[in-house]
Order: C-alpha cells, then sequence, then structure tokens
C-alpha cells in the first residue's frame, strides 16, 4: 500500500445474534486502503466479505453489534449521524452491488433516478443534472443514452442495469467505490467488459476501489492488493503480485488449486478442499481452516494463529505451518 | 426393448426446433440443432445464458415439445413417444439441476426424496428401496443413518447437490442431464461435486450432456464440447482441440474472457462486442455476425452451415480461425 490510508479498518468485529446463538461474521479484521488503490476482498459465501463491506457501509442489520473502528477520510463512521452518513454514502462512499436491481426502483426511469441524486448531492439545475447523466450514461458504455433516459429498468439487460447502477455510483465522484461481487449475475463476455469499465474509470477518477468477490480470476489482474478472507478472519493479505507468486496461507493455495483451469487436460480430478467451512455460530478454539488443511498439525487445532507478517513486510498471513518460497519445504 | 449396437449414438437429435410464444412474438430458441452423443461420452454445451443451453436439455428429456425435428434414444424416437412407452424411457435419463436445495421438496425427508423415483417406477418392496436409496447414498459419500431422516433445510449446497445426484442415480440410469450442477457451489465445494460426477459416470458407466456457461469447468469434465449461441450451435470440437485452437469466433471470444487467476495476465482491453441481440428477433445470416470482429457483408446473406474444419473439430463461420 503508498500513501495514507484513505480507509482503515481497525479490530472490525461484527456479531449477529441468530436462534443458535452468537454469529461472528467478522472477526477482528484490520485493513487499509489508500486513494487510488484497489484492494481485492476473496472468499467463499459465508466467509463474512459482504458483512466487513455493510460494517465499512454502516449499512449493517439492526440487531447486529460492530465493534471496533472504521475511519474514512478521517472520520470515524461509527460516530457519524444517521444524516451525515447518507450524505458520505451519496458522495464520497459509493457501493455497487451483485443484483442492480436491488439498487434501482423499478418504478422510476433511469433518468430520473440519475437526476435526482445530481440535483439533490450536487446541486445541479434540471438541465445540466440531465445533460450530466445523458454523458455519464455514455461512459460506462450505455449507447444511446439519451433514449435510455425514459427507460425503466426492467427494459434493460442485466449487464445494462450493472451499468446504470455504476453510473449513479460514480455520479457524485466518490473517494472510494465499494464493488461487492459486480460481476456475479452477468456473463462472462459481459463480465469482462464490466470490469474493465470499473478499472478504467477508477484509474481515471483516482478513486480507490474495493472489489469484493469469489473468484480469484477477478482480482488477478486488476487489484493492488488482495485480503483472502475464511470463517470471518483475513487469512492472508498482500500485494496482488507477491500473493500469486507465493501463497503462504494453505487455504489460499488450496483455493487456487481447486479451481478448474483451461490448460488442464480433462478428466483430471480436481484437488478438491475436504468438507465444508465451520459452522460460524460454533467458532474453532484453533485455526477455522485446520479440520479441512492437509498440513495442520500440533497446535493448529488448539490456539488460532494471529495475521503477521512474513519476510517482507506487506505479506501478511495467519499460519503456524506457512508454505515457504523457493523450495516449497514447510517451516 | 431392442438395444442398439454399442458403436450407434445413445443420443443423436436432428434439426430440432424449439419456440417459445411470448404475446405475440415468437422466441427462437433452439434453432435447427443436430448433435449426436456417444455411450460413456460427455458431451459438455456451454454458451451464455439465453442463448437456448437448457431449453435444449429439456427438449431432450421431452419436458419442452419441439417445433420440428427428432430426438433419438437409444434408437428411438422420443419426439414420436406419448404416455407409458415416453415414461418407461424417461427412467433410462435424468437430470440434475442449477439449485440444489430448490430441487429438493423442503417437506419431505431425503429418504423419501430419493425413494420417490423408485415408488413411482413400482418398486413396490419397501426394504428392497431402502437398500437402493442406502446404496446411492454412501455411493455421493453420504451416510445413510444420518441423512434419511432429515430434511433438505439441514444441508448445504454442497450436500444438497450430492443428494440431488443420488436422486439422479438411484434409477440406474444410463444418462443424465446436468444442467449447470455446479454454478451455485462455492470454489471448495465445486471441486468436490466435479470429482463426485466423474467418479459416478466411471462407476455407473454413464453418458453425460453436461451444460454450463464456465470453460473452464466444461474442458474439466467433457469429451467434446459443443458451444450454442442464440439457439444455434456454433462450433463442436474435442475438448482439447476447442481449447487450443478454437475455429469460431465466439468461442475465441468466450476464452477471452475468462478471467484467469494469474496477475501476470493483463486482460486484453476487450474488444467493444456489446450484448447479444434478442432470440425473438436474431440477425440474418450468422447470427453472431452483430459482434463478430470477422463479420462481412456475407454473413449477414448466408447463414453458414456447421461444417468440418478439421479432425473431430466443426464450426458454423464463414471466416473460421483455423
Amino acid at each position: 500500500m503508498s500513501g495514507p490510508a484513505l480507509l482503515s479498518v481497525e479490530g472490525v468485529a461484527v456479531d449477529l445474534p441468530t436462534a443458535r446463538g452468537n454469529l461472528r461474521a467478522v472477526d477482528q479484521v484490520d485493513l487499509h486502503l489508500a486513494a487510488g488503490q484497489t484492494l481485492g476482498i476473496v472468499g467463499e459465501s459465508g466467509c463474512g466479505k459482504t458483512m466487513l463491506s455493510r460494517a465499512i457501509l454502516q449499512l449493517l442489520p439492526k440487531q447486529a453489534n460492530l465493534s471496533g473502528r472504521v475511519m474514512f477520510d478521517g472520520q470515524n463512521l461509527a460516530r457519524c449521524s444517521a444524516e451525515a452518513l447518507r450524505k458520505l454514502r451519496a458522495r464520497s462512499l459509493a457501493v455497487v452491488f451483485q443484483d442492480p436491481m436491488t439498487s434501482l426502483n423499478p418504478v422510476l426511469t433511469i433518468g430520473t433516478q440519475l437526476t435526482e441524486t445530481l440535483q439533490e448531492h450536487l446541486e445541479l439545475d434540471a438541465p445540466a443534472a440531465k445533460r450530466r447523466s445523458a454523458e455519464l450514461l455514455a461512459a460506462v458504455g450505455i449507447p444511446a443514452p439519451e433514449q435510455r433516459l425514459s427507460q425503466y429498468p426492467h427494459q434493460l439487460s442485466g449487464g445494462m442495469r450493472q451499468r446504470v447502477a455504476i453510473a449513479i455510483a460514480l455520479s457524485c465522484e466518490p473517494k472510494l467505490l465499494i464493488a461487492d461481487e459486480p460481476t456475479t449475475a452477468l456473463d462472462v463476455t459481459i463480465q469482462a467488459q464490466i470490469l474493465d469499465l470499473l478499472a478504467r474509470e477508477q484509474k481515471r477518477r483516482h478513486m480507490a476501489m474495493m472489489i469484493i468477490t469469489h473468484d480469484l480470476g477477478v482480482v488477478a489482474g486488476r487489484t493492488d492488493e488482495v485480503a483472502v478472507m475464511y470463517a470471518g478472519r483475513v487469512v492472508e493479505r498482500a500485494p496482488t503480485q507477491a500473493l500469486f507468486k507465493q501463497m503462504h496461507m494453505p487455504y489460499t493455495e488450496a483455493l487456487l488449486a481447486a479451481i478448474p483451469k483451461l490448460e488442464t487436460a480433462p478428466h483430471t480430478p480436481l484437488p478438491a478442499i475436504s468438507g465444508r467451512p465451520p459452522d460460524p455460530t460454533r467458532p474453532l478454539k484453533g485455526c477455522s481452516f485446520s479440520p479441512r488443511c492437509r498440513y495442520a498439525a500440533g497446535r493448529c487445532a488448539s490456539e488460532k494463529p494471529s495475521l503477521a507478517p512474513a519476510e517482507t513486510s506487506t505479506h501478511h498471513y495467519a499460519c503456524f505451518h506457512p508454505i515457504r518460497l523457493a523450495t516449497g519445504a514447510r517451516t | 426393448m431392442m438395444r442398439q449396437a454399442a458403436t450407434s449414438p445413445l443420443l443423436k437429435v436432428e434439426n430440432l426446433v424449439v419456440e417459445y410464444v411470448v404475446g405475440n412474438k415468437v422466441v427462437h430458441a433452439v434453432s435447427d440443432v443436430s448433435l449426436e452423443i456417444a455411450r460413456g461420452e460427455t458431451l459438455g454445451l456451454v454458451g451464455e445464458s439465453g442463448c437456448g443451453k437448457s431449453t435444449l436439455g429439456r427438449a431432450v428429456l421431452q419436458l419442452r415439445p419441439a417445433e420440428s425435428g427428432r430426438v433419438l434414444f437409444d434408437g428411438e424416437d422420443l419426439t414420436a413417444m406419448r404416455g407409458e412407452p415416453l415414461r418407461k424411457m424417461r427412467r433410462r435419463v435424468q437430470l440434475i439441476f442449477q439449485d440444489p436445495i430448490a430441487s429438493l421438496n423442503p417437506r419431505r425427508r431425503i429418504g423419501e426424496i430419493i425413494a420417490e423415483p423408485l415408488v413411482i417406477s413400482g418398486v413396490k418392496d419397501a426394504k428392497e428401496r431402502h437398500d437402493r436409496v442406502c446404496k446411492v447414498l454412501n455411493a455421493v459419500g453420504l451416510d445413510p443413518a444420518l441423512v434419511v431422516g432429515r430434511l433438505p433445510h439441514e444441508f448445504s449446497g454442497g450436500q444438497c447437490q450430492r443428494i440431488c445426484i443420488a436422486r439422479a442415480l438411484v434409477l440406474n440410469p444410463e444418462f443424465i442431464i446436468c444442467d449447470e450442477p455446479v454454478s451455485a457451489l462455492d470454489v471448495s465445494i465445486r471441486a468436490q461435486i466435479l470429482n463426485l460426477l466423474e467418479e459416478m459416470k466411471a462407476r455407473f458407466g454413464l453418458t453425460l450432456l453436461f451444460i454450463a456457461h464456465d470453460l473452464a469447468v466444461v474442458k474439466a469434465v467433457s469429451d467434446r464440447v459443443a458451444v450454442m449461441y442464440l439457439g444455434r450451435l456454433c462450433e463442436v470440437a474435442s475438448s482439447e482441440q476447442l481449447f487450443a485452437r478454437p475455429a469460431h469466433p465466439y468461442t475465441a471470444l468466450l476464452l477471452e474472457a475468462i478471467p484467469l487467476p494469474d496477475p501476470d495476465f493483463k486482460p486484453a482491453e476487450s474488444v467493444p462486442v456489446g450484448e447479444p441481440p434478442s432470440p425473438i428477433a436474431p440477425p440474418s445470416g450468422c447470427r453472431f455476425r452483430t459482434r463478430c470482429p470477422r463479420a462481412d457483408e456475407r454473413c449477414a446473406r448466408e447463414m453458414p452451415e456447421l461444417r468440418a474444419i478439421g479432425p473431430r473439430q466443426y464450426a458454423a463461420c464463414h471466416h473460421p480461425l483455423t
């Protein structure tokens, strides 16, 4: 990471009361993101990645209990009033969700939804807001933007809707864009277009971006840093190049190995990870990955490894038996 | 019932056309598709949403009536069958769906869910049913004693997919249509289920039609792959050939679009290829021409037929890449 942090997540934990007892969705997460940088958060369903983004946005369910600190642009978000948060989310802290229909209003035209944002938060007059809306739609690659303004969300394809959601998110020039599984619902050719669009706008606007995904392929070519989450914790964090060059955490390695590869011959058995993640209402005493880990031994089952730096101070992992460089031998 | 010689294809689809009527418009879901699947083979069928791949799978089972064309299973034309003979034939063909949780009745116990196909097909002896349920549960890696009395909501997505696979296997089918069987599953669970399908295929001598949108997943399990676009087949080739040397520009586009888990692979600034047109009004000539970098006026005028490009490789393109 370079530069002072725009976003600092410090010891953040999220607890949710459930019928089965307390569910710790996010467990002691520390993250920092500087202006103009991109961070990928990778993990499987239930690992807490979406809850973490909700914690940053201060959009947690009512019964959730948040501890730790989220500092954004010099402000402690937990101390902000609801009104201040609303303003902040509208202007400098934007979000794009997996399903654009969850953020678009089905009974308002695309134009109304865009101009409304611009008039409210940038205080543009109606003609200027309309002009700016068309420009934004054109910028996110929507053909015939003027005509699109009078259309409703259901008249657009999934890919086009996601472009509209991105246009709205970008409309007030945010400092940070959180994209939560932005392409998971889209076809692969459309996914590539949307990821390119996000990367282009991020660079052009020198905006910080957090991409949350289950797909290591999505973060590989398009982020500066990656944090891998498992059972509510960040288990490995490193600059993207360094992470893919040498993974230290067995979970990250196993996750990458389990993805079918184009270069592998057909009918080659996949190195699957046996078992499944632990029940989040029944936290394990030791490392959460230890029951599925082929390297687990000794204290893995009784003691939780903390996220600590490796030989380079930028590469962190939480493991007692990390995978080593060069020899591949284990310490 | 006379079985055909082992060399003839188990499934043969000939010029199949399936259309839906929406309001006063016709959706051309499957247009003149022909393909064959040999006994013991896995054919992968890939394409983006709305390309007609699921409709094709359903039309094979006669869950969707075809406008025209034939579906020959083991030499018999399913499109000409009705009633009891069709039901008997269907026991030899099973389906596995994308959403494993939605395809299990939430109010029935796992034991009953898996035994139901046996009840319907007239296995009257409860002991025999129980034995067969236990056998398939063991085969898919679940402990029958811990599973049969429980309800679907007590299981994770991956376990529910194992249960769906067990249900598909209980009638000893010859052919299974897998429609996006791993798309809803997490990466670590996906690998388990793909390995399980491969294992079951070998153990029970199955033939598979494997429908998916993820090319890498399809390659992992398929002997041959068919690529579909807007209701038509663009390319059919052996897995190795298709991925090493795609002939159809659409196949190449799909391969390029996959995000690779490798930071040194800088995604090529994707060609502005836009979105697929509507299957209500597909383009004239080649249906891919509106997004194709190689398209010319011939492509608009003349529909390309699927033709041999190389050994075990067929493409429907006037300007193939190889």
